[in-house]
């Protein structure tokens, strides 16, 4: 698959990294969902956030993009707090595509057109990047789990991001579908996008992470190169985790 | 008692030979209620959008007033636009009463609260199922309310035909401020009340019958809307 964002992206500033996180807890009623993570996210590439379900991924997600407000704890991207100049740099794909009542093009056209002329050939490129161009025409909401995927990170890219939150962008499609995903994530990777991808999917992971955190029970359990993750996790969930257990 | 087989002759003789004071009155209504909704619609959609959407103080007092408002009685709404309209009253000076603009003046208010308190419910739930994309991608309120009102284009529609439903049978307020007036501001329901009331079915049953059809259709366009809203999983 070519390139989905080299030929027109606009993004010179750099990356608003480090992501800092410190003491960050989120609270429902008495139950802490989210519990006293603190990191500190220097490195480019991708990060992988990896836990079974139901251990806060999509959480820590939404609190680092600023969708959702911490019960206490502080995040900062490069010294700023998640506000809306910072997600205007940043782009998230959900767990669960929120597509547009519109064709596959209009999904696109609708975060290009603010940006002005010369959108519609930006929004082909982006369709054939992303191997939709021949559905341009079709309601998204009737594209296959895969494609509408590949249509919901298409428009994430097409803001141009330089930070991309991925909410398991593969769970329940294809594995043709989540290869061209892969690829397309490696891609935006190397262009210097900064990448921080949610998956429960242990494969996944060993193909794509430059480093691993490790979240269980809201908890960050471990922050370490993948490598040495995925050789010798320290924490005993993580390494049930990687030997394939049934993690509760 | 007169002779009903008679006026069913007569009648359906005026349906189909397009007699020209039964087309004239049928035009009129059109013009009065599809003016009506359209102005509802304007009004009603962004109303409806900006109490879904937009928290500001007196929100929730709206919502419930235009919910409340949904059952205005017509005959209720015809008096108070008489009173307004009238020589005594404050827009007096306009001279509108017994003139087809009073008409889709009461009609639309009439239905403008249906079309606001639906659309306000059909634009809530798409809302909170777009909200955290919207916020991501940072839209600004206003792309937001547009994006939502085209989104739910079909459902809005099928509201759209419920308030033209609700206008073209009412009687109460259309009679109270038009006067039904011969050649002027006789529509099919004033003509009914008062033609069946002079005794002259013949006319009341024809109007009767395209009435009774218009809402079939309207009945069916809704029908037909959703099928294909949903063909299309723009529903
Ligand atoms: N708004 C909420 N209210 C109550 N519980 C919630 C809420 N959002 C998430 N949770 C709970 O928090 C936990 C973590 O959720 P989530 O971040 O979605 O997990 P995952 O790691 O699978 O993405 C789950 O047990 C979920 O049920
Ligand atoms: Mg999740």
């Amino acid at each position: 698959m070519p390139d989905a964002g080299a030929a027109w992206s606009q993004r010179r500033d750099t990356v608003p990294l480090p992501l800092q996180v410190d003491g960050l807890c989120y609270r429902v009623d008495e139950e802490t969902l989210i519990d006293n993570i603190s990191v500190s996210i220097d490195s480019p590439g991708i990060s992988v956030i990896l836990g079974p379900n139901g251990a806060g991924k999509s959480l820590f997600l939404r609190l680092i993009h600023g969708l959702i407000d911490p019960s206490a704890g502080d995040i900062r991207w490069r010294g700023r707090p998640p506000d809306l100049a910072q997600r205007r740099r940043q782009a998230l794909v959900f767990q669960k595509p929120v597509l547009l009542r519109r064709s596959v093009a209009a999904n696109i056209d609708f975060v290009l057109k603010p940006l002005g002329a010369g959108y519609r050939e930006r929004r082909d490129q982006i369709l054939q990047a992303a191997g939709l161009f021949r559905l341009r025409d079709h309601p998204a909401r009737l594209l296959s789990g895969g494609e509408q995927q590949k249509l919901a990170l298409a428009r994430a890219l097409a803001t141009d991001p330089a930070v991309l939150l991925l909410d398991e962008p593969c769970a329940s499609i294809d594995a043709g579908s989540t290869l061209q995903i892969e690829t397309l994530l490696e891609q935006t990777s190397a262009r210097g996008v900064k990448i921080l991808l949610v998956t429960h999917n242990i494969g996944q992971a060993r193909r794509l992470a430059d480093d691993v955190l490790f979240l269980h029970h809201g908890r960050l359990l471990e922050y370490s190169p993948a490598e040495a993750f995925m050789k010798c996790p320290k924490s005993p969930p993580a390494q049930a985790f990687i030997d394939g257990n049934i993690v509760l | 008692m007169q002779d009903f087989g008679a006026a069913f002759g007569l009648a359906f003789s005026l349906v189909f030979n397009a007699d020209a004071d039964l087309v004239e009155i049928i035009l009129l209504s059109l013009r009065v209620s599809i003016g009506a909704v359209a102005l509802a619609a304007l009004i009603g959609f962004p109303l409806g959008a900006l109490t879904a959407v937009v928290a500001f103080p007196g929100r929730q007092a709206i919502a419930v007033l235009l919910n409340a408002l949904m059952g205005l009685p017509p005959v209720v709404v015809g008096l108070l636009v008489y009173m307004a309209l009238s020589r005594a009253g404050p827009f007096g000076w306009m001279n509108l009463l017994y003139s087809p603009a009073a008409m889709i003046i009461a009609q639309t208010i009439l239905v403008t609260p249906i079309i606001a308190a639906l659309t306000r419910q059909v634009v809530e739930d798409m809302h909170r199922e777009y909200d955290e994309q919207f916020r991501s991608l940072c839209i600004p309120p206003r792309r937001v309310i547009g994006a939502l009102i085209w989104d739910s284009r079909y459902s809005l529609l099928t509201v759209t035909l419920a308030g033209f439903g609700r206008a073209i049978a009412e009687v109460g307020a259309v009679i109270i401020v038009g006067g039904n007036i011969d050649h002027l501001t006789r529509v099919m329901t004033t003509a009914i009340a008062l033609e069946t009331s002079k005794g002259d079915l013949a006319l009341a049953l024809a109007l009767g019958f395209i009435l009774l059809v218009l809402a079939l259709s309207v009945n069916a366009a809704v029908y037909g809307l959703r099928l294909s809203a949903r063909r299309l999983s723009y529903a």
